[in-house]
């Protein structure tokens, strides 16, 4: 049988606030457990929530950015379970009415676009962390993320396949770090994925049984996990079986997704409006200011590429997939004088240096500035684009700018048509039996002397000159 | 000195004839000499003579503040650093908390002295002070009645002068109802007055703090410092509180009382009828005029009140699992099993009943049947008030239907206790300011509670009512037997 893969992605997006959702101890990451958890973190008896108006802020920056609605009035809910991270014994999340609902997301894969939906982002806090290194047996609770605000976006089932779940994931992160609302850190769990996944044969309307992959905490990882439950499912399903509704665990060091818990075993949340808050209004002027406030979203940044810098949409795609990317691009740009062979060493050299050597693009050790810098002396004809590479590669290692490696490595081009054509002279001189069978027709014979030129000039000659010399002395 | 309210003692204290230490260590005695009353939880001896100090010589250097080295019982249900905070549970009867309630913190600010902390029916679940850890209180007016509830140790410590004031919390008539039963003065604002940051939570909706007093004079100081917003507390209200004592003589020509015929049916005994017939007399003389008017729907207020606030209160003490603070079991195999015991163990009966129907009545399949309708009869509740108020200024009845009941009268049935508060709900889910006042003795010589309900932040003119009354009448001067 055909079967069709059925995606939906819940995000965990934690928000850049100073402090946290509902208190005002800070929420930076990597403190000495509990000392960033204050009285209504560790829920003392008589403590009380007061909302943080940053988080407000930076969840209607993202329902903007998603084409969704804001809710004028969103609701806290209490969510009830008990677990030992949990100070309260409930989690104060958004259930009924949300702060943003129906929104899309954008996606390509294999150049097809198609356009996810987005069912609701709402706030929430999240809970502390059990500690169960170190405490032989015991377990130890580290108050300081909980109550830290999170923006839980919640998608249609649109996804296909897992490289759709991939893009979606990726557009999202990047939205989010466009918008300056979350670090994005997957490793620190900034940015966290649950997976829905179920399977219907080809063409069936109505959803399979869903079975949801909780802690995937990296873009590899998600696609790996959903591949991997893609298989078990189908498994399951042809061989007569059933699959189960439950939550499922994935274990990166044994790729594999493990049962959690089933549906019987799901917990009754008992949600409920919190008494303790009343409902969160947004005015007019609120949503405004913060629709204002809104920098250029990725859509149009690429969209500005295109007309601005005359680039191929592709590429346009690829130079804002970041917001920090695109900002290296334009300074390379601004400095090149060629927007067109910036957008070449942006993507490729420096893009290729970056992926050796596994660094993000703030750790480069060239920055925008020197970069443009030394695309600049390729477009003045200062040095050959070959050239350019050496100098890239210096750059790279031993830092300092394009023109002091040109100067102290004595690599400027020869572009001087009298010296130049001192030294094509003397090679057609020393090399009289290739010139005579140039002048028999043998044409292609002119790359034996670019190539004699560039040895004798250790590659500074100016190509395109040489070239006209030679054909006009060879004639 | 004892028998002074606040009022009649800050003319001594201002002149230096007696100083706060001494003031304090008279109702520490007084405290010690009465312990049978078990109106304590703690007694904050060495804590209170240090403020009673410091008190003393603020005086000297600078002007004093409003409640300038008043002793003051506080409830045990308001956080106080360093001092004991058990809300009448054995599942805090460890706990000292490392921060002040915003009121404790607005008391000391004021000057006030913290007597100690009163006891109180366990998480403020309970009707006769009986559901308490910590035994149960006995009404000055009769030892083998109960003080009421759950301030019960805050209005037995007024009646029997061990303090000059208290402080309460009310969700369904916890300071009214003790303050009825104990012929004391008791003020529940409107909700959102007075902050709740502090104080530990039973019903968020519906809790809220006021001042327990002999008199309305003494009620309208103490809520001086009590009343207004807090940053803390997003359900407190940012509306500047008035000084209530400028409106106290005001006069009572002309005010429109409404006397709700719900309030006067079918289970309202015939001595407290009486007795609230001869207080509407009073008042008549003192030129109000009387409405009869209805708040149909408050008849439903007992069964909406007991799926609402039980809801809350199973989401609100949830926090006390034994993994931060408080009573954790001693023996457990895991952690399911430490929080089974622990919670089996620390909380009392009362609770673990209200706990379970909390859960069910906000479980997945019954939500919509209760909680919501609770939701919707509570809207129906607050628009009869509302509609009241169109036609009079001040609610006015009974505060419960009988006078104090026998200790252990009610505890096997609990569905005739929770009815003793049919009359003070109403108030708490309409979120409206109430407050009761003495009226007299009923035939078993124990006190009957005049109720005043006032619109919303209209507590201005409660007491202007109380005092009023209290000017015309001497109900509130009668000191139980024993206790002169």
């Amino acid at each position: 049988m055909q079967w069709e893969t059925v995606i939906g992605l819940e995000v965990h997006v934690q928000l850049r606030t100073k402090s946290k959702l509902f208190s005002g101890a800070s929420i930076a990451f990597g403190a000495e457990p509990n000392t960033q958890a204050c009285e209504v973190d560790i829920a003392l008896p008589g403590v009380l929530p007061v909302m943080n108006r940053d988080a407000a802020y930076m969840a209607v920056k993202l329902g903007l950015a998603i084409d969704a609605t804001i809710n004028i009035q969103s609701v806290f809910a209490r969510k009830n379970y008990f677990y030992p991270d949990l100070p309260k014994g409930y989690q104060i999340s958004q259930y009924e009415i949300p702060i943003v609902e129906r929104g899309k997301l954008d996606i390509e894969v294999d150049g097809k676009k198609k356009t996810i939906g987005i069912t609701r982002a709402h706030l929430e806090e999240d809970a502390g962390k059990s500690l169960h290194e170190e405490f032989h047996s015991n377990t130890g609770i580290d108050l300081n993320r909980a109550g830290t605000p999170l923006v839980e976006v919640v998608s249609e089932p649109d996804m296909r396949s897992p490289a759709e779940a991939v893009a979606y994931l990726k557009k999202l992160h990047a939205l989010v770090r466009y918008l300056d609302i979350c670090d994005g850190n997957m490793q620190e769990g900034s940015f966290r994925c649950d997976a829905n996944i179920s399977m219907r044969p080809k063409g069936q309307e109505k959803l399979g049984i869903r079975a949801e992959i909780k802690n995937i905490n990296s873009f590899r990882f998600v696609e790996k996990a959903i591949e991997y439950e893609i298989e078990r499912q189908i498994d399951v399903l042809e061989g007569g079986g059933e699959v189960v509704q439950e939550t499922r665990l994935y274990d990166a060091a044994k790729n594999e997704t493990r049962s959690m818990r089933s549906k019987e075993e799901a917990h009754d949340y008992r949600y409920f409006p919190d008494p303790d808050l009343p409902p969160l209004m947004l005015d007019d002027e609120f949503i405004q200011s913060t629709k204002d406030s809104l920098p250029e979203l990725p859509a149009a940044k690429r969209q500005r590429f295109i007309d601005q810098y005359r680039l191929s949409d592709y590429d346009a795609g690829v130079l804002t997939t970041s917001r920090e990317l695109a900002d290296y691009y334009e300074t390379v740009a601004a400095n090149a004088g060629d927007a067109k062979l910036a957008a070449n060493w942006v993507s490729g050299e420096l893009a290729a240096y970056l992926n050796k050597e596994s660094l993000d693009l703030d750790q480069a050790p060239i920055s925008a500035e020197l970069l443009g810098g030394l695309v600049k002396r390729i477009t003045d004809n200062t040095i050959s684009g070959k050239i350019a590479k050496d100098i890239f590669e210096a750059m790279w290692v031993g830092g300092g700018d394009a023109d002091s490696i040109i100067d102290s490595k004595g690599l400027k081009q020869i572009s001087d048509s009298g010296a130049l054509e001192k030294i094509v002279d003397e090679t057609i001189a020393a090399n009289p039996g290739q010139a005579e069978q140039y002048k028999n027709g043998e044409t292609k014979l002119i790359g034996y002397f670019v190539g004699q030129i560039m040895k004798a000039t250790q590659g500074k000659a100016n190509p395109k000159q040489v070239n006209e010399i030679l054909k006009k002395k060879l004639g | 000195m004892h028998r002074k309210t606040i009022v009649e003692l800050n003319t001594p204290l201002r002149t230096g004839e007696i100083s706060s230490v001494e003031l304090t260590q008279a109702f520490l005695d007084r405290i010690g000499q009465y312990q049978d009353l078990n109106a304590f939880i703690t007694v904050a001896s060495t804590t209170a003579l240090e403020q009673a100090q410091a008190s003393d010589d603020h005086r000297k250097n600078r002007d004093p503040r409003p409640l300038e080295g008043i002793p003051i019982a506080q409830k045990d249900i308001f956080c106080t650093e360093g001092i004991l905070t058990t809300c009448g549970s054995k599942m805090l009867s460890n706990f000292i908390s490392p921060y002040d309630a915003t009121v404790i913190q607005r008391f000391k600010a004021a000057g006030a002295i913290i007597l100690g902390k009163t006891n109180m029916d366990e998480f403020a679940m309970g009707s006769s002070n009986e559901t308490s850890f910590y035994g149960p209180v006995k009404n000055p007016w009769a030892k083998q009645a109960v003080p009421g509830g759950s301030s019960g140790g805050s209005a037995a410590a007024v009646a029997a002068q061990l303090a000059p004031a208290a402080t309460g919390t009310d969700t369904g008539g916890s300071i009214r109802q003790p303050a009825a039963l104990c012929g004391i003065t008791g003020l529940k604002p409107t909700y959102g007055r007075v902050s709740r940051y502090g104080m530990v939570a039973f019903a968020s909706s519906l809790d809220q703090a006021g001042p327990m007093t002999r008199t309305a004079a003494d009620a309208a100081l103490l809520l001086n410092v009590m009343a207004g917003f807090d940053p803390k507390d997003s359900t407190s209200v940012d509306k500047p509180a008035p000084d209530y004592t400028t409106t106290l003589n005001d006069d009572l020509k002309g005010i429109r009382l409404g006397l709700p015929k719900e309030y006067f049916g079918d289970g309202l005994a015939a001595d407290v009828a009486k007795t609230i017939d001869k207080s509407i007399e009073e008042l008549k003389r003192l030129g109000a005029k009387i409405v009869d008017i209805s708040l149909p729907n408050s008849t439903l207020a007992v069964p909406c009140y007991y799926v609402l606030a039980p809801a809350e209160a199973s989401s609100n003490l949830s926090r006390f699992d034994g993994v931060r603070y408080g009573y954790r079991a001693a023996d457990y195999d895991d952690l399911n099993d430490m929080y089974r015991k622990t919670r089996s163990q620390g909380f009392g009966e009362e609770v673990k009943r209200r706990i379970m129907i909390g859960a069910y009545t906000l479980s997945a399949g019954y939500y919509d049947a209760y909680y919501l309708k609770a939701q919707q009869l509570r809207r129906l509740i607050a628009d009869d008030f509302h509609n009241a108020f169109g036609q009079c200024d001040v609610i006015l009845g009974p505060t419960t239907p009988t006078t104090a009941f026998d200790l252990g009268a009610k505890t096997d049935d609990p569905v005739s206790m929770y009815l003793n508060d049919i009359y003070t709900i109403p108030a708490n889910l309409a979120g409206l300011p109430g407050m009761s006042i003495p009226a007299g003795l009923g035939e078993d010589g124990r006190p009957i509670g005049l109720q005043l309900i006032g619109n919303a932040f209209e507590e201005a003119q409660l007491l202007n009512v109380a005092h009023q009354y209290q000017q015309a009448t001497d109900h509130h001067k009668q000191a139980p037997k024993g206790f002169e």
